[in-house]
């Protein structure tokens, strides 16, 4: 009885992931901070330095995973609020953990489909992937680690203004990518510069990327697993259990 | 549905205080009263949208805390302040709610296609629901609050702001899934429409029950809100009118005045004799007994 109301949950949680989809992928925002200003951003650092493609690819991934996954969740919830569909939402029989893995599984889709882009690119130009399993792996982790931060972004303050919600998260993503290994490798950071990248899942992210790619890495390959699974987790319930707190004021 | 000692506060403010009442299955039942008097936060915790601080609710038996997802998959509802998702096609909204509620792939669209057509939505299925009308938005509410044939419906202003036509048409489909057998909760504002509507009636002000009961022994509770209106050929001091003998008060309602008394037959008298004192002559006279609003009025005032 209580697997079929696990199983029915996750077909309701595949329908918010359709809506998701439906709605969310075109909108401006997400276009925006998704896919065009990582890709000016990567493109004002890169151009001009005499970069072998190999050193490029893990930053420019990450960058991409990163913006891509961190897109549509940070609006959702926003969105929803002000055109008033929230609470036809959650009046229906879900619970919230649906709707929310719902909200992370579109975010996770979004960015993995994004991320194979500068994969092909780069097996286009010649760049050879050394771990290609890992790579695989390391972008599911990664992103799905990803799209949980990006709900959590979400969380608080509840506010109903997407743009506002989009702003404050870019203002948490660009000082992450500065210290997580996407423009300078973290061996060249100084003392405090590696502390800080190290509380950042997209360092590891990152790395495992440099590893799958160039077959060197600045953390053990167990230990970027290991974190992006368990930042996966804990950005996710944390998420959760914040929405659930502030969801009634968003009414 | 059992509903005892409901409480919700928002800070000071409390805005459900102790609220109880049973509505039977298959019944029309209206929860009337003004604006923040507490009608949507009460609607909202019986559908599982906001917790209470204090009470128990239990629809067709199931806990709506314990229970939560039991009670909501029993449930169609329309909510005030709600939209579609104007992004997607009418089609695809009742799709989507469809699969919220497990309903399955053939039964959601032949019921689809069903409601559409009786709220005439049909031909407009396929479009965005960002080029609808209010009335057009209203009715697929319902239609997206009737897909999993729910067993009651709850209904938060279901025809407010919307044109003559379409609050009939809502209210007579209303009506029709009553009369199907689905227990209808439906929270307004509108005397009219909950005394043309409802079985039973709680009236509710400031968070507080002031009566329930079916609209015409509400009436009937109501003394001294009976009423004389009355109209003469010149114009009359309302003030001079509320010194007759018999009156309690008097109130100018267009052309008319209205006389509310105890006895309307004592007071006619009294009106006849005050009439030619005034060397007045009375154009017309009828006697009204209390309306709805008179009831709700007078209860609101009291509480």
């Amino acid at each position: 009885m209580e697997n079929n109301l696990y199983w029915e949950q996750f077909k309701r949680c595949l329908a918010i992931v359709k809506k998701n989809i439906r709605i969310y992928y075109s909108k401006g925002p997400v276009i925006i901070f998704g896919l065009l200003v990582p890709f000016f951003l990567f493109l004002s650092f890169y151009i001009g330095r005499n970069m072998p493609a190999e050193a490029l690819m893990p930053g420019l991934l990450g960058m991409t995973a990163f913006f891509t996954a961190t897109s549509v969740g940070p609006a959702i919830v926003p969105w929803e609020a002000r055109a008033k569909t929230l609470e036809r939402l959650i009046s229906s029989p879900i619970s919230i953990w649906t709707i929310f893995l719902g909200d992370v599984f579109s975010s996770f889709l979004f960015g993995s489909l994004i991320s194979t882009f500068p994969v092909i690119a780069g097996l286009f130009i010649g760049v050879e992937i050394v771990n290609p399993l890992i790579l695989g792996l390391g972008i599911i982790l990664g992103t799905f680690c990803f799209a949980s931060f990006s709900i959590l972004l979400s969380a608080y303050p509840p506010t109903d203004t997407p743009a506002g919600v989009m702003m404050l998260s870019s203002m948490i993503k660009f000082p992450l990518v500065f210290i997580s290994g996407i423009f300078i490798p973290i061996e060249e950071l100084p003392v405090w510069g590696k502390t800080v990248s190290s509380i950042s899942p997209l360092t590891y992210f990152t790395d495992l990327a440099r590893y799958s790619i160039q077959g060197s890495s600045y953390y053990p390959i167990e230990l970027d697993l290991i974190v992006l699974t368990a930042s996966a987790i804990i950005l996710l319930v944390t998420a959760i259990k914040i929405h659930e707190r502030t969801m009634q004021k968003r009414l | 549905m059992e509903v005892s000692s409901l409480t919700k506060s928002f800070g000071e403010l409390v805005a459900v205080d102790h609220v109880s009442f049973q509505v039977k299955k298959g019944e029309l039942f209206g929860f009337l009263g003004p604006n923040a008097a507490g009608k949507t936060t009460t609607i909202r915790i019986l559908t599982g949208v906001i917790k209470p601080d204090e009470g128990t609710a239990a629809v067709f038996g199931y806990d709506i805390l314990r229970e939560g997802l039991r009670t909501k998959q029993l449930m169609g509802i329309v909510p005030e302040m709600a939209n579609a998702y104007v992004d997607l096609s009418a089609w695809n909204n009742l799709m989507l709610v469809g699969e919220l509620y497990g309903v399955h792939k053939n039964k959601r669209q032949e019921i689809a296609s069903r409601l559409l057509k009786d709220f005439g939505l049909y031909e407009r299925r396929n479009h965005l629901v960002r080029g609808f009308s209010k009335g057009m938005k209203q009715k697929l509410l319902l239609c997206m609050a009737l897909i999993n044939e729910p067993q009651i419906l709850f209904l938060d202003e279901p025809t407010s702001g919307l044109d003559v036509e379409s609050q009939r048409l809502i209210r007579d489909m209303i009506r029709e899934f009553n009369k199907g057998g689905t227990t209808v909760f439906l929270t307004t504002h509108n005397m009219e429409e909950a005394n043309q509507l409802c079985n039973r009636i709680a009236i509710i002000n400031h968070g507080k029950i002031a009566a329930v009961d079916n609209p015409e022994r509400l009436r009937l509770r109501s003394s001294g809100l009976q009423s004389i209106e009355v109209s003469f050929d010149k114009a009359v001091s309302v003030d001079d009118l509320s010194k007759v003998q018999g009156v309690n008060e008097a109130k100018k309602m267009g052309d008319k005045i209205r006389l509310y008394v105890d006895e309307p037959s004592v007071v006619i008298d009294h009106l006849v004799d005050f009439a030619r004192s005034k060397r007045l002559k009375i154009i017309s006279l009828n006697t009204l007994a209390p309306t709805l609003e008179d009831v709700f009025l007078k209860l609101v005032r009291e509480s």
